[in-house]
Parts: C-alpha cells; structure tokens; sequence
C-alpha cells in the first residue's frame, strides 16, 4: 500500500496547520460562520444535530492496523467511542468537537491519513473496488490509478470552487461493486487489443434528487491522458454549469442539459488542447506509485480445502468470502450489520480487533466497502477458521453479505442535520422482521438501501429496494422504491406508489418479498424477478 | 489596508476595463472586465493590444473565474489578471496557481494575511499556469530537461 | 412559544436559550417572544453559539419540547442509542421525542 514521502507528508502537515489558523480565527470571533463554512466543509468537518462531524478521507477504501488503531484512539479520546463507515467508504465521527479538530488532523497525518476535500464542492475522495489487488476478475490493480488521481486532485487550483462536489471512481473488472457508474465520473481500466491499458469512462452519474447513470463518454482514454482528460471534463462543467441554483448544478445536470452527445464533444475538443499543455504525469511517476501496490509475498503450495466441521463457520464461510487471486487464499467480507443494529458502525474495541487480525492474517491490509462494511482482503484459506473465531468473539461475524438484512442506511435524522426522516431504525426493524438466517439465505441477494432525504447518501436509487425518507407535514413517511441496482447491470429503482409511516414501510417490504417468493423462478434472485415482471404485480402486492 | 495587492513591476494600466463586448468592438481599448459567464477565447485574436484583464468574481462561490484566468495563461497572455468581487483570502494561493497577479476585491485583503495565505503549502502536486514544478517532477529530477 | 437553539461555537453541543445564558437542556428553554434577534445577535457575535436559529415550541407538563421531530432529537439525542442521549439511565426519556 502507498507510503507517504516528505512531499505528501509537507503537503497533509502544511493542510493542518491551515486549518488550525482558521479554526482560531473563528474561535476568536475573526471569522463569522459563514464565512468558516465553506472552509472547514473542505475539510470534512461538517455541523450535524448533535455536534460537529468530521469525516476523514480513506483513500480508494484502502486502511493498515496502524490506521484503524488510530482510528480507534480517535474514536476514544475525541468522540463517543465509535466511528460510522459511509457509503463512500470513508470514515466518520459524529461527537467532535471544533476546538479539538486540529489536534485530531495532526494525529491523522502521524498516520499519513487527512480530511482533505471530504465535502463541500470539491474533487471528493476516489473511491475503488474493495476488493482491488485480490479479486480474481481484476485485470490490474485500480489503486495505482487512484492514488495517482488521488495526489493530482489534490488543491487543483483551478477547480478550487466547482459548481458541486465530484465524485470519482476506479475499478477494474466486469463486476462492479463500487457503484461506479452511479458516480461523476467513473473509470473503468480495460485492455485495448494491443494489449495496451486504458481508461472506459463514465461521467454524469450521481444519485441526489435528480438521479442519472452515468453514461460512456470514451470506451479507451490511453492509460498516461487520462489526467488531461478528468481536466477536460471538469473544466466543460466548471465553466458552463449553473451556478444559480444549487440543486441544478452537479455535473449530471449539465450532461443532461446539453446531451451525451455534446457534452462529449465539448469535452474531446477540450481534451485535444488540455493535451498539448503536457500536464500528464510521466511514467516514472507512474511506475514509482505502482510500486506501492505490488502483490504481497503470497505463498505457494497452500491448501485449497476448508474444514467445515463447524456448522456456525461453515454458514459464515459460504456467505462471507470471496475469490482470491492468488491459490489457497481468500477474500474475507466482514459485516458490519448486526441484526437490529447500527450499519456501518463499529467500536473502538471492534477497530481494535479488526486491525490485529488485518496486521496477523492480511498483510496488514484492509478495506472499507461502500456498502458499509469491512474487507480483510488476503487471508489463508488455512486461516479462516481463526479469524471467523475471532470475530465471531468480537460481534463481527455476521454471515449476512448481500443479503436481506445486509442494508445500507445513511445516518438520517438520528445524526443528520439536513435529513428529514430517520434512517437506522427503519434499516433495524427490516433486519429484524427477516432475522431467521434461514429466511435470508432462502431469499438471496436483496440489497435494501434507505436514505434519510433526498440527497441519497444511502444509494435508494440504487436499491433492489430502496426507501427514501421524506418530511409530510412534521411526521416521517417513507416511498418505497423497486427495480435500483448499483452494480454492473445498474439501474435506477422507481418509486412504487404513496409512502407510508415506519411501521408501514416495514409491512411493505415484507409484502414485496414475498411477492418475490410466490413468483420467482428457479435462480432468479429479487431484481430478476422484478425485471422480468415490471412493478404493475408487485404494486398489487404492496397496496393490495 | 491596501486596496490592490499587485504581483507584477510594470505599471499598471489606468484605463478603466470595458466590458467583453465592448473591448472587441473598440481597437484602442486595452483593458477588459471578465464576468462570471464570459467566455475569454473570444479574446484570442487581440491578446497582443491586451493589458490588463479583470476577473469578476460575484461570490467566492462561483469559480468560473479561476478558469478564465488558466485559459488566458493557456494563451500565451502574460499581461495582468486582476480578481476582483468576493475573493476569499484562503483562496488566493489557488489564484495566483492560475495567473492572477493581482487583486482588488470589494473587502480589501490584509496583507499579513495574504502573505499567510500565500506561503501556507510548501509544494504543488501538478502544473499550472504558474512557474511551480510540480511534486512529481520534484521525484524525478532526472526527467527535469526532458 | 418562540425559542432560541443553536450549538456551542467550541463544542457542538446543542444549547437552548434559558433567559439569562445557555442550557444543555430544553426543559430551561425560555420564551424569547420579540427579543430573539437582540440576543441571537449578540451571542453570535460573542463567540458562543454556532447556527442559532428560533423555532416554535410548547410548554407541556414535563417541560418545553420543540413542535418539530428534528428539533425533538435534537433535544435528547439519537432515537437509535438511548446510551448517548442526555439521559442514558432514562429508559423512558425518550418516549416524547418521536
């Protein structure tokens, strides 16, 4: 994994101490909140219902033990003992207080970690495919890329204001689980017949209140242009969105505004002279980075066979693992969704655990997924038995992956100031009523997503079922959505009819599930279902 | 407080600047007003009667203008750019990145805090239209003449 | 009843307007009526609340409460972790919120 050198150290120390002058030029008065905001928004340190929020950058998901345990000292000594995972697979606290966030961004430097450019209407942080450098569909590793995007977006002076925030994705197989065309712009590294590596690219996605998937704009931007290229797509947009209205001016209004069509071309006639400015960095450089993302030291002539004597582990092996690359290893998916519980959080305890079994069992590697839960990316078949023990002891072996009760939620109205419905309680109620690991295993993969408003930060559209929680006249009531996928065979879920109270949401599901039971057929999982059929029978179901 | 803070020798031009429109339409005008919207290739063919270019910024919000300023530079113009409207102090580092020399915004900026502004980060990780070598090439100073 | 909420400047937490200074809690919440703006004014120039914003609210038998839910969590905390409210050992506490 990457390593910082004395330039990415200079740059994230010189980041705190900018901070920590304009967190004391508000203390003291010199600076009113308005003007601070946008300030401290690019740094992730957000005001939610409670307290400040400070979400912290984790780059393309990728986390070490020494980071995680850090994360957990953090999460002890300036917030109440635990830490959220996002949907963008970065890390936030709920419980900070102001005085206390430049201390906190100097202990994360110690661990080459930053808030940089976590929010406001700034090149966000690069998010990747969690199982990047193991999977076995992988074509390359992405996070090179990543990292290389990740340091030439960093205080891009010319896109120090964009319209809105912009999102950034790479991933690097046919299979997509990062979501990536649900981003601003997605990349996905492919080979051309020359055996040569390029970029396919994706701009205009994005969930919000206006939902769009974002379409092909180059099926091969060559691997060393593809910096020349973001430039020119960022540039189109900075210069010709609108900046009269807030909600109309991510990029995907703009590509839906002028036309795919247009849109590209305005980019490639920009592209052909971002081109000749020579800004592209240099192979070297390249190379110097890729460095860092060698495969570890994998062994060979490991065993293949996995004791499954014990019939709780052997649940949790059939559920919980992944392909890896390399023989006799495994990619493990550790849950974060406890039935009843809270996704995406995670004790200081929890963290604790987790980075001593990254740093014994994984190369000292992990990964965040942008479905909220944790990764432990290269452990030894012959492992596996230890590991699941000691997350089972720890409450993190959930064997639930992809399944019913596997749900994204955004922290909603319990945390967030701009939510108008909460989130987690309707996430635990679901999980609840489909409990009986029987049932989820009959039912299969069913990604349920809830988002709290409509910015969309638990991916409803994106749901196999997605519900969205909206404010009618003081009270909380959610829309149920069908049909939303955010992986390869992506689409946009459609709202099936009027809302509904907590309680009703939940009845809801549950009709539409079984609905799914009554008519599936054999191998179908619930998107397939519903593909095949259209909503008209499964609204029946809902509303009777 | 001074009301201009001016990163160049020359002396600067006294006109006052035109509008876009009007600076296209009149062959001895030799300063121009940028707003937000305004598209600055339209001043290629007469980069070399230009002295000075003024760039409007109608909220800090609004970045249009750090644009206009790269592609100006990207055309080889080397008179001055000058950011006027909201500018934000915290964003003048980013500023100068782009080829402004020069401000004068509606709340004059302090100059200690300029130079603060402008002195906070030590390196750069990719070119611009200043003269800063970039992190990557800093890595690789056997590339520096190639 | 018209009451004045916002966070500390320095720590976040929510504070209510109790006539005199700011409280933790919203039972001491106090009716502003037609002073909010001299007092939001003036706090928010000195430094001591962050967002200070009025909003409408009702005397009731146990207290003041917020007329809006997101005002009500707000007041006591998340409706998901009764063990990070204002009142952890309450198991009631928060029977009025929703």
């Amino acid at each position: 994994m990457y390593k910082y050198d004395q330039y990415d150290d200079a740059m994230v120390r010189a980041r705190v101490e900018d901070f920590r002058d304009q967190t004391r030029r508000r203390l003291e008065g010199k600076m009113t909140d308005d003007q601070f905001k946008p300030l401290r928004l690019k740094n992730g340190l957000y005001l939610q219902l409670h307290a400040y929020m400070l979400r912290i950058a984790i780059p393309y998901g990728t986390l070490n033990s020494t980071q995680l345990r850090k994360l957990a000292h953090i999460a002890r000594t300036y917030d109440r003992g635990y830490g959220h995972f996002t949907t963008r697979q970065n890390i936030q606290f709920h419980w900070i207080k102001l005085e206390d966030a430049p201390d906190i961004l100097g202990e994360l430097a110690d661990v080459e970690m930053h808030c940089i450019q976590t929010s406001g209407e700034s090149i966000r942080n690069i998010s990747a495919d969690h199982y990047a450098g193991a999977a076995a569909d992988e074509i390359m590793d992405p996070r090179p890329w990543a990292e290389t995007l990740r340091q030439m977006t960093t205080f891009m002076p010319e896109f120090s204001y964009l319209p809105r925030k912009f999102k950034i994705c790479v991933i690097a197989a046919e299979e997509d689980r990062a979501a990536m065309r649900w981003h601003d712009f997605g990349l996905r590294i492919v080979k051309n017949e020359a055996g040569e590596i390029g970029f396919e690219v994706y701009p205009g996605g994005g969930m919000g209140r206006t939902p769009f998937i974002a379409y092909k704009s180059s099926d091969f931007v060559p691997q060393h242009q593809i910096f020349s290229y973001l430039q020119a797509v960022l540039r189109v947009w900075n210069r010709h969105a609108r900046r009269d209205n807030i909600h109309k001016q991510r990029m995907k209004i703009l590509v839906h505004e002028l036309g795919e069509e247009e849109f590209t071309r305005q980019v490639e006639e920009e592209f052909r002279h971002i081109l000749t400015l020579g800004t592209d960095f240099p192979q070297a450089e390249y190379d110097r980075i890729a460095a860092y993302f060698t495969p570890p030291p994998f062994e060979t002539g490991l065993p293949e066979e996995i004791d499954r004597s014990d019939p709780d582990f052997a649940v949790w092996i059939d559920q919980q693992i992944a392909p890896h690359k390399a023989p006799g290893y495994a990619i493990v998916n550790v849950s974060l969704k406890p039935i009843g519980g809270i996704g995406g959080d995670i004790t200081a305890e929890q963290m604790e655990v987790v980075a001593d079994l990254a740093e014994r069992y994984s190369f000292d590697e992990l990964r965040v997924a942008h479905t909220q839960n944790l990764v432990l990316p290269h452990v030894r078949k012959a492992d596996l038995y230890a590991v699941w023990q000691q997350l089972r002891d720890a409450g993190l072996a959930d064997a639930n992956l992809d399944l019913v009760t596997d749900i994204i939620a955004c922290p909603g109205l319990d945390y967030c100031s701009l939510a108008n419905a909460r989130s987690l309680p309707v996430a635990a109620r679901i999980a609840e009523r489909f409990a009986d690991p029987a049932v989820q295993h009959d039912l299969g993969e069913l990604k349920i997503k809830i988002s709290g408003c409509i910015n969309a930060c638990g991916h409803h559209h994106a749901g196999h079922i997605g519900i969205l929680g909206v404010d009618r006249k003081g009270t909380e009531n959610y829309q149920l959505l069908l049909g939303g996928s955010g992986a390869e065979d992506v689409s946009q879920a459609k709202i099936t009819g009027p809302g509904f109270d907590e309680a009703g949401v939940v009845d809801a599901v549950e009709r539409a599930v079984n609905h799914y039971r009554t008519i599936r057929e054999p191998g179908e999982r619930f998107i397939d279902t519903y593909r095949r059929v259209g909503m008209e029978g499964f609204k029946e179901a809902i509303y009777g | 407080m001074a009301d201009v803070l001016r990163f160049r020798d020359d002396a600067a031009a006294d006109e006052p600047a035109v509008s876009l429109d009007a600076f296209l339409d009149q062959t001895n005008a030799v300063s121009v007003r940028i707003e937000a919207g305004d598209d600055v290739r339209r001043l290629a063919p007469v980069l070399d009667r230009l002295r000075l270019v003024e760039i409007d910024f109608p909220k800090f919000r609004d970045g249009r203008g750090f644009s206009s300023a790269s592609i100006l530079r990207e055309m080889g113009y080397t008179g001055e750019i000058k950011a006027t409207g909201d500018v934000l102090v915290d964003l003048i580092f980013f500023m100068r990145r782009c080829g402004f020399d020069s401000f004068a915004p509606n709340v004059p900026l302090d100059p200690a805090d300029a130079e603060a502004a402008l002195n906070r980060y030590p390196y750069v990780y990719q070119h611009a239209a200043d003269a800063e070598v970039p992190i990557w090439q800093l890595r690789h100073p056997e590339l520096a003449n190639g | 009843m018209k009451i004045l909420t916002g966070n500390d400047l320095k720590t976040g937490r929510v504070i209510w307007w109790d006539g005199q200074g700011w409280s933790l809690h919203v039972e001491d919440a106090a009716d502003v009526h037609d002073d909010g703006e001299a007092i939001l004014a003036r706090e928010e120039a000195a430094c001591r609340v962050n967002g200070p914003m009025f909003i409408e609210g009702e005397r009731t038998a146990e207290g003041v409460r917020p007329a809006h839910i997101k005002d009500r969590i707000r007041a006591l905390g998340p409706t998901v972790r009764a063990d990070l409210t204002l009142k952890p050992a309450d198991p009631n506490a928060g029977n009025w919120v929703i």
